[in-house]
């Protein structure tokens, strides 16, 4: 019922929309920003038992409201399921979606959606039992694997499959949560999905220590945030929130260096801190709208350390999301 | 005063627009227009802006490759070689299924229970009255959950499968059976089969006529018995056997070939079977209660005993109480059907409006083409019921 309601809110809503709606005037003027986000995925969005939001993409949209704001709480998480993302999204009840969503040419040029860059390079594995004894994802011939639907995932899938001549059983599950449920009573043989999910949900499952991440990466996922088709600005900001995380990094201005830099002589961090130019006001934001996101939030590398790496549980290694001068693909255009 | 009495009364000589009749017309006619209107606007108002906003619309992509697998597929289908039409088929054939033969064990379920909640037997009308009343009150997405866990936790793993005699697995990927392979010369067995059936008919009408004539009841079961199971199993003996099994295998990971039966279809038909047969089953009592005493009273001082009183005096009665009832019992459980997602039962909505809306971004073709399709099945049922109601009402004389 609640797809049928949102679709009934989609058409009213799409009615009712002109065509550049003004975003950032109605997230200031409700002093809130509604975050479409996870919401069981450990590491990118999942409330705590206080229903405080942790993870990459939740870091991603607190800074961008301590961007637009000035406070990075200020923010309303949207649980949204893989399913009804896009259209709660296109339907305006979220003014950005941040929730591991992989960018394909299909979704941005058919759903009527922007992706504004990429915030982690995954790609999608398999999880198994240990006692397969299973070394390589070519050994899952006639595997039964389970799978959550409406994701890219799902079609990699039966790609890999059908590429490499094997058969698959696939039961496909509306929830991460149902999925990896029923692959831990030993519905299926592995699960797949990105690589990063697979160690936040190995930590889920009733033993991890049984269960082994097999090597093959099978695909290209890049995730990153969403915005609606048609309000350029809006588009801008969400993306400059971004590329301004990884450009702390690069620069070396985090929260804990933030002082040092604002007292800083060299121009590129002049111009980051807003102390140059009005890079701010081209955005339509203040000076220091850089600043507020390092100050609340952090920086990309500090973020991501926190929500996915070393200091979290899951201990993900960056590999490709490492800094492009430091042996990954992670790159922003300069401020300037 | 009674010459003025017999006078035909003139008629009012009122303007055309204070005429009621009119009026009611036009009424109707401006509301209707103003609804078409409505209608029209939202419609088109949709489409204008879905193109602005470069959403694409339109069913351009019903003959577009799926890419994607399903677990359960009545029909041939293969995520590289089939569209998203056919895995729209394949789910509305997985709904009709699951739905047609939870039609069918949440009635008999329903009737036994009914029929059982108003014995005389204490033991027997308690326990079908706290099955009523569990049943009932507890919501229908919980019962799934908890059959799928319990048919998942119950069951062994597959490498420790229960071996059944004969070739069955079962195991908590669910239950393979053998396939039967039909071998030439099975036509013979089928044209028996058929003989069979039509000989059966064909003495059940003769029974009747001879009973109505002398009063005569003839085997009627036994006959039937002998003719249907009978004939095909002796064309089977003289052909020399023509039915060959695939019998599943085990394989590395699965269980291969033969016919499977998934844990996901069985949990949903359970739920979906159970629950529903707990409001058949008030429906028949009330049908049931509706008879008047005076009728099996009158059955019985005729000296029918009281199996044949229920059957032959008491429910064809009650039926026509229980049927309309019955008829949102059948639609509510095709509806409910729709719950499946939860536990991955690949059904129309699971696929269609779950995978194919989320491949496709089209919501509202998908979501359209969905609620026209669960209108068609309900009305379609509702059709079927309505026929036989008619068929049951009492003749009035």
């Amino acid at each position: 019922m609640k797809r049928f309601a949102t679709v009934l809110g989609l058409v009213v809503a799409v009615a009712a929309q002109s065509a550049s709606a003004q975003t950032l005037k109605a997230v200031k003027d409700r002093g809130m920003l509604n975050c479409g986000a996870n919401g069981t995925l450990a590491g990118f969005g999942l409330p705590d038992a206080q229903g405080k939001w942790t993870g990459l993409d939740v870091d991603f949209c607190r800074a961008l409201a301590a961007a637009i704001l000035n406070d990075a709480e200020k923010v309303k998480f949207v649980p949204l399921s893989t399913k009804d993302r896009f259209t709660a999204l296109q339907s305006g009840e979220v003014d950005v979606l941040a929730r591991n969503t992989t960018w394909t040419s299909s979704r941005d040029t058919s759903l009527g959606l922007n992706f504004v860059g990429v915030n982690y390079y995954d790609g999608q594995g398999f999880m198994v039992r240990m006692s397969l004894k299973v070394n390589s994802a070519l050994e899952l011939n006639g595997a039964a694997i389970c799978v959550q639907q409406g994701t890219t995932t799902e079609l990699n899938l039966a790609d890999y499959f059908g590429a490499a001549k094997m058969q698959l059983k696939t039961v496909t599950f509306a929830t991460a949560n149902e999925a990896v449920k029923a692959y831990d009573a030993g519905r299926c043989d592995a699960y797949t999905t990105d690589a990063s999910a697979l160690y936040a949900e190995k930590l889920r499952v009733a033993n991890p220590n049984e269960h082994v991440i097999l090597p093959e990466i099978i695909s290209k996922e890049p995730l990153g945030p969403v915005v609606r088709h048609g309000d350029d600005q809006w588009f801008d900001i969400v993306k400059w929130t971004l590329f301004a995380m990884i450009d702390a990094e690069e620069l070396n201005i985090s929260s804990k260096t933030l002082d040092e830099a604002l007292k800083s002589n060299n121009p590129e961090i002049k111009r980051f801190v807003g102390t140059e130019g009005n890079y701010g006001e081209q955005l339509g934001l203040s000076k220091d709208w850089a600043v507020r996101i390092i100050k609340l939030v952090g920086n990309y590398g500090e973020s991501f350390e926190r929500n996915v790496g070393q200091g979290s549980p899951l201990k993900i290694e960056r590999g490709l999301n490492k800094l492009w001068n430091k042996g990954g693909i992670q790159y922003a255009p300069p401020i300037r | 005063m009674s010459s003025e009495l017999s006078a035909p009364p003139r008629p009012a000589q009122v303007v055309f627009y204070n005429d009621p009749k009119v009026r009611s017309v036009a009424y109707q006619l401006a509301l209707c227009a103003v609804v078409a209107f409505l209608v029209y606007g939202a419609a088109s108002n949709a489409i204008e802006n879905l193109a602005r906003a470069h959403i694409a619309s339109g069913f351009g992509f019903w003959n577009n490759t799926a890419g994607f697998d399903i677990s359960q597929t009545l029909i041939k289908y293969s995520a590289r070689g089939s569209t998203y039409g056919r895995a729209f088929w394949v789910g509305l054939l997985n709904t009709l299924l699951v739905a047609g033969v939870g039609i069918f064990f949440a009635t008999i379920i329903g009737f036994v229970i009914g029929i059982s909640r108003l014995s005389r037997n204490w033991l027997l009308a308690k326990v079908a009255g706290g099955y009523v009343e569990i049943i009932r009150n507890l919501p229908l997405l919980l019962q799934l959950l908890f059959w799928y866990n319990a048919v998942l936790k119950a069951l062994p793993d597959i490498r420790e499968s229960i071996a059944i005699s004969g070739g069955i697995f079962l195991n908590n990927r669910g239950l393979f059976l053998p396939q039967p392979i039909f071998k030439s010369g099975f036509g013979a067995v089928e044209i028996a089969l058929l003989a069979g059936i039509v000989g059966a008919v064909a003495f059940y009408i003769w029974a009747r006529k001879r009973q109505e004539r002398t009063g005569q009841q003839a085997p009627m079961l036994w006959v039937a018995l002998v003719l249907v199971m009978g004939l095909p199993l002796a064309a089977v003996g003289f052909t020399g056997f023509p039915l060959g099994f695939e019998f599943p295998q085990a394989g590395r990971f699965n269980i291969t070939g033969g016919v499977e039966i998934l844990p996901e279809f069985a949990a949903l038909l359970f739920g979906l079977s159970i629950y529903t047969a707990a409001f058949i089953a008030e429906v028949v009592r009330a049908g049931i209660l509706a008879v008047s005493r005076g009728q099996s009273e009158a059955a019985y001082s005729l000296g029918l005993r009281p199996g044949p009183t229920l059957r032959l005096v008491v429910v064809p009665q009650a039926m026509r109480v229980i049927i309309p009832p019955l008829t949102s019992q059948y639609l509510n459980l095709t509806k409910n059907s729709s719950l499946a997602v939860a536990i991955g039962y690949p059904d129309l909505v699971q696929v269609f409006t779950g995978t194919v809306l989320n491949q496709t971004g089209q919501a509202v073709e998908v979501v359209a083409v969905t609620m026209f399709v669960y209108l068609v099945i309900s009305l379609g049922t509702s059709l079927l019921m309505n026929i036989y109601n008619s068929r049951m009402a009492l003749a009035e004389r």
